[in-house]
């Protein structure tokens, strides 16, 4: 426990290093999120405007 | 428009979602070996404690924002020249994977200036040209955003990123420059001591793992890009029919 | 050569007739230096040591105010499509348009700076240096600022990301030009400084033109 406690202190710079690897962490994190959602949106609203083009290309014949 | 015209892109499609998988385990398991390492293999420097640790995401983060800006003018100069229609996307892609770095460099530089220096902000040469990189990436953003024409803002966006690229250079040396003629004596060097090959391992792992991190993510915003390009397109076409 | 001084000739003259762009310049030059004692006390030795900063900062700030006007008016009225068409290459319409920006901005700012710097109490070794980073520098502020200016051509209410985009390349400028000034007011050699800042300017004379022809070109298709 001694040791794990020792790995969370880094020294007494634990206000420092921590702060900078979440901080790397969470926007790298924050723009794998962004970017997989706009792309999961993109599929989306393109199969549903290919769906509605088709609908109306059959009904037109 | 003629089929043509999506060949390319369709196999782009296809291959990218081949790789991207891979690109994103790959820097996932990167990341873990790399963390572990920073965080516990590699021994506290006997000069700056264990926030020489911070060096492991800084470093790397500066490395990408470098090689995002470069990569965002290579595209950028392949989209001017040769016309190709990935090349506008993939820049336009990478510019806030880029920014994303850049403001992270920032950041960690900060976080790590505080114990070395005793401030959160010192206008060391480094961090000032990194700050000014920042702003070229807000601005190569903000022009893609203002122009609503895609086509166009694509080919403004890539003259503005070649401007840029000439200009890199020129900025990083005025401003080490400035910075050597406002020196103050004893400030220590953000690279801090000579790295100990020790610590070259886990810092050339978290490099890797961000370039692997960079790839997976630029492949998933290209597709993203490319199926807004197919939807205007759809949209346009609904609306003159 | 011929059409390239009329351009020049008639801008300038739509320039003196319209005539609010170098005033403004000049006001808004004024003003913001006038700021700077009012902000941070009117202490002689401190104004002293900030001036050269102070002046060129101000100054950079006032030639980029003028860029958006660079093209637009032309831009708007079609006068730029059909110069453009009459066969004359876009990078030397460019050039012409730079040269009049540089006529109705950059160089009034020049004369005014030594009065400017007067008021900042800056020592008086610095004038000589001042008046020659200004003659160096401004050209370059012209030409970095058509390209910024083209690009933002079709942008609405485009100023604001104008200064976005050119701020960023305006530093190199900034810096050799305050560190020459710098070099002279403390007795140092100022020489490498200027040959830097000259370098720059010489280096933007053919790409400028050049790039931000490209961008206004993109704006006119």
């Amino acid at each position: 426990m001694d040791g794990l406690g020792e790995f969370f202190a880094m020294g007494g710079y634990a206000g420092y290093v921590w702060p900078a690897f979440g901080i790397v962490l969470i926007v790298m994190a924050l723009l794998w999120i962004t970017s997989v959602r706009g792309w999961n949106n993109s599929e989306r609203t393109l199969t549903s405007l290919r769906d509605h083009r088709r609908r109306r290309e059959a009904s037109e014949e | 428009m003629s089929m043509h015209y999506f060949a390319n892109p369709a196999r782009f499609t296809r291959l990218a979602g081949r790789i991207q998988p891979w690109a994103g385990g790959l820097a996932a398991l990167l990341l873990l070996v790399g963390l572990y390492l920073a965080l516990v293999e590699v021994p506290a420097d006997y000069q700056q404690g264990d926030t020489v640790r911070i060096m492991f995401v800084h470093v790397p983060s500066a490395w990408m924002a470098m090689f995002c800006y470069m990569f965002l003018a290579g595209a950028s100069a392949v989209g001017l020249i040769w016309k190709h229609p990935l090349a506008d996307l993939a820049a336009k892609a990478s510019a806030p994977i880029g920014a994303g770095f850049t403001f992270l460099a920032l950041v960690t530089g900060s976080i790590w200036g505080k114990p070395m220096w005793g401030t959160w902000w010192v206008w060391d040469a480094r961090l000032t040209s990194v700050l000014i990189l920042f702003f070229l990436y807000l601005g190569y953003m903000a022009l893609w955003q203002a122009i609503e024409d895609s086509q166009k803002a694509g080919k403004a966006a890539a003259v503005l990123a070649l401007v840029g690229a000439v200009n890199v250079p020129i900025i990083k040396f005025s401003v080490d420059w400035w910075n050597t003629l406002h020196q103050p004596a004893s400030v220590l060097r953000m690279d801090g001591p000579a790295i100990h090959s020790s610590m070259l391992w886990p810092l050339l792992i978290m490099a890797l793992a961000f370039k692997a991190y960079f790839v997976a993510l630029l492949l998933t915003r290209m597709r993203m890009e490319l199926n807004l390009r197919r939807i205007r397109a759809l949209r346009l076409a609904e609306r003159t029919s | 050569m011929k059409s390239f001084r009329a351009i020049i000739a008639r801008d300038l003259l739509l320039a003196v007739r319209q005539g609010g762009a170098t005033f403004l310049a000049l006001v808004f030059f004024l003003l913001t230096v006038t700021l700077f004692p009012l902000g941070i006390g009117p202490e002689p030795a401190v104004l002293a040591r900030v001036a050269p900063g102070v002046l060129w900062v101000a100054a950079l700030l006032a030639a980029m105010l003028s860029l958006d006007r660079l093209f637009q008016a032309d831009f708007e009225d079609g006068s730029l499509e059909q110069l453009t068409l009459s066969g004359l290459p876009v990078g030397f319409i460019v050039l012409a348009k730079i040269i009049t920006h540089w006529l109705t901005t950059g160089l009034p700012l020049l004369l005014a700076a030594p009065v400017l710097a007067v008021l900042l109490n800056m020592n008086d070794e610095g004038f000589a240096a001042l008046l020659l980073t200004m003659l160096i520098g401004t050209p370059a502020l012209s030409l970095i600022g058509a390209i910024g200016a083209a690009l933002t051509l079709t942008v609405r209410r485009g100023g604001v990301l104008l200064s976005l985009l050119v701020l960023p390349l305006y530093i190199p400028v900034l810096i050799f030009g305050v560190s020459a000034i710098d070099a002279a007011v403390h007795g140092l050699n100022a020489k490498p400084h200027i040959l830097l800042l000259a370098a720059l300017t010489m280096a933007a004379i053919p790409l400028c033109p050049w790039a931000a022809a490209a961008a206004v070109k993109l704006s006119l298709e």
